[in-house]
């Protein structure tokens, strides 16, 4: 009947010549692709969602997809702390050892930099730094009579100012420069922004410990300690970088990996002296132990301790 | 088209629906009524029943909020009280309280000594709202103000901590006095942790709690440190 017309299913006949030449492929619903059903891909694949044509080319090798999302939006930011405990934990543990094969961003971060190492490292660093510099205050002021002791809470404020600066700025002006040699022709390679700056927060952990310890009052300690600490981060750091400059030209690359090396040790020796002062009368100090005990007066042991260890200091000089 | 099909199926001359185009309604059959749809009790209107009563039922319901949170700080269960009806209240007093008591601290220098009001402030908000972008960056399942709510409550213990140092301050400043101060701090200390953790941990991805925790840890470790670090002039 001519009503009943309207009513028929009206075939596809596209459909049907493309089942006709591919008679096993599945067909999963209309909106894709039919090549999209024979990728094999990796884990990340669940998150996808069928629409996304464009990324799911690039889904071969099971790296994580990254959906070109608004800058705006929350998602955007929380694609950068998508790790676990024992990665973090996996990431700090690489960032102290320097072993020559082992390229950190390859390595240990796999495409999956993180915000969450970098930005809790450096305020962890800084709150060590003001902390046990304050601390450290406390035996050497011991030993004089005007002792008065004092939080000197302002040195928060600019360790964090400092921490914080070298651990953004010279990624950027790192990712910057190699970015740089990149477009102007030179073979050498780059990591993303956000790699550079996870590489270099995860390098500032060796001196959280190394601050902890300056605490101890010998002076041959701490500069050992901090040649230390500087030595394995910055080698850390060196042979992160070294892979993308290794094709540019041995003078350029030696002289970019001798900056970074530089830089970093400059922190160390600047927060060393800065947070670490030694007052003009220095002289080997009690330990912090018996240093943290009150002052008071009528305490027959403590200022015979201190007067003994005085006179044996000006002695020794 | 659908009349078509059943004249074609049934064969008979009326088609099915033809009379509805008809249908009209007489004046005579009343349309009209009430509806009335029983209003659940579960939760009060708040509009309806409060304004009306006295001042005093009004500013006495807050403050027994306040107050049972208080409570459940003090002696933290795994209950959702504390989560479920957030306030800003308790934090507020408790970190407008804290930065007082830090007043005065010794200096030397303006520059030289304890943290400023603002610095407290500042310290204890920022730093708690960071945790929370930190716990929600995460995959947290818990919102933003009630993760507030639960991290100010959870200063508690230290402000306890603040005002027993002042005290032991008054009566000397010596070695005593201050062994004293750092046992009831790190006590403090231990139970703000404990507390916000109790509260806090089971929002978190399993796999994750141990980078929700620390961030906790630390702030409440330098409100510690600010306490402890406190030696009136």
């Amino acid at each position: 009947m001519a009503a009943s017309d309207e009513l028929r299913f009206p075939e596809f006949e596209e459909a049907a010549e493309l089942l006709a030449a591919a008679p096993g492929a599945t067909t999963a619903s209309a909106s894709e692709r039919p090549s999209h059903t024979a990728l094999d891909v990796g884990p990340g694949y669940e998150e996808a969602e069928p629409g996304e044509d464009a990324d799911n080319a690039e889904l071969l090798g099971g790296q994580k997809q990254k959906q070109p999302r608004s800058f705006w939006t929350f998602e955007y930011y929380q694609a950068f702390f998508d790790v676990d405990t024992h990665q973090v934990l996996d990431r700090i543990k690489g960032s102290v050892t320097p072993l020559p094969g082992r390229n950190f961003v390859r390595h240990h971060l796999r495409n999956n930099p993180d915000l969450y190492g970098p930005f809790w490292i450096c305020a962890t660093l800084v709150f060590a730094l003001a902390i046990s510099g304050n601390l450290s205050h406390l035996p050497e002021k011991r030993a004089s009579p005007s002792f008065h002791y004092s939080p000197q809470f302002h040195k928060v404020t600019i360790a964090a100012t400092v921490v914080y600066c070298y651990a953004w700025l010279v990624p950027l002006a790192l990712w910057g420069y190699l970015r740089w040699r990149q477009g102007s022709g030179a073979r050498a390679g780059t990591y993303s922004f956000l790699e550079t700056v996870c590489v270099y927060g995860y390098s500032l952990f060796a001196y959280i410990p190394a601050a902890v310890l300056w605490l101890i009052p010998a002076a041959w300690l701490q500069w050992l300690l901090l040649a230390v600490a500087a030595l394995l981060s910055a080698s850390v750091l060196a042979l992160t970088f070294w892979p993308l400059v290794r094709a540019d030209g041995r003078a350029a690359a030696l002289a970019l990996l001798a900056a970074v090396v530089a830089l970093h040790a400059l922190l160390a020796v600047c927060c060393k002296l800065y947070f670490f002062q030694r007052p003009p009368s220095a002289g080997p100090a009690p330990s912090p132990l018996h240093a943290t005990l009150g002052t008071e007066p009528h305490r027959s042991r403590a200022p015979q301790h201190f007067a003994n260890l005085s006179q044996a200091a000006s002695s020794r000089q | 088209m659908a009349a078509a099909e059943g004249s074609g199926v049934g064969g008979a001359a009326k088609p099915l629906f033809a009379g509805l185009s008809d249908v009209s309604i007489s004046e005579d059959i009343p349309v009209e009524g009430e509806i009335t749809v029983p209003v659940g009790s579960q939760s009060p209107d708040e509009d309806y029943s409060t304004l009306d009563e006295p001042v005093r039922d009004t500013i006495m319901r807050d403050l027994k909020a306040v107050g049972k949170k208080f409570v459940h700080v003090m002696y933290p269960k795994k209950s959702s009280a504390l989560l479920r009806d957030w306030d800003l209240w308790g934090p507020l007093v408790l970190c407008v309280s804290l930065a007082l008591m830090l007043q005065d601290g010794s200096a030397d220098s303006k520059d030289d000594g304890g943290p400023q009001f603002a610095e407290v402030f500042v310290i204890i908000w920022f730093g708690a709202v960071v945790i929370t972008l930190n716990s929600k960056l995460l995959g947290g399942t818990i919102s933003f103000f009630q993760s507030l709510c639960v991290l100010g409550y959870c200063v508690l213990p230290l402000t306890v901590a603040m005002l027993v140092c002042r005290l032991v301050l008054l009566a000397g400043s010596g070695t005593v006095s201050f062994i004293v101060r750092l046992i009831v701090v790190i006590a403090m200390f231990g139970w703000s942790t404990l507390a916000s953790t109790a509260f806090l941990a089971d929002s978190q991805p399993p796999n994750r709690k141990a980078l929700v925790v620390y961030p906790i840890f630390l702030f409440y470790f330098v409100i510690s440190w600010m306490i402890l670090t406190f030696t009136p002039q």
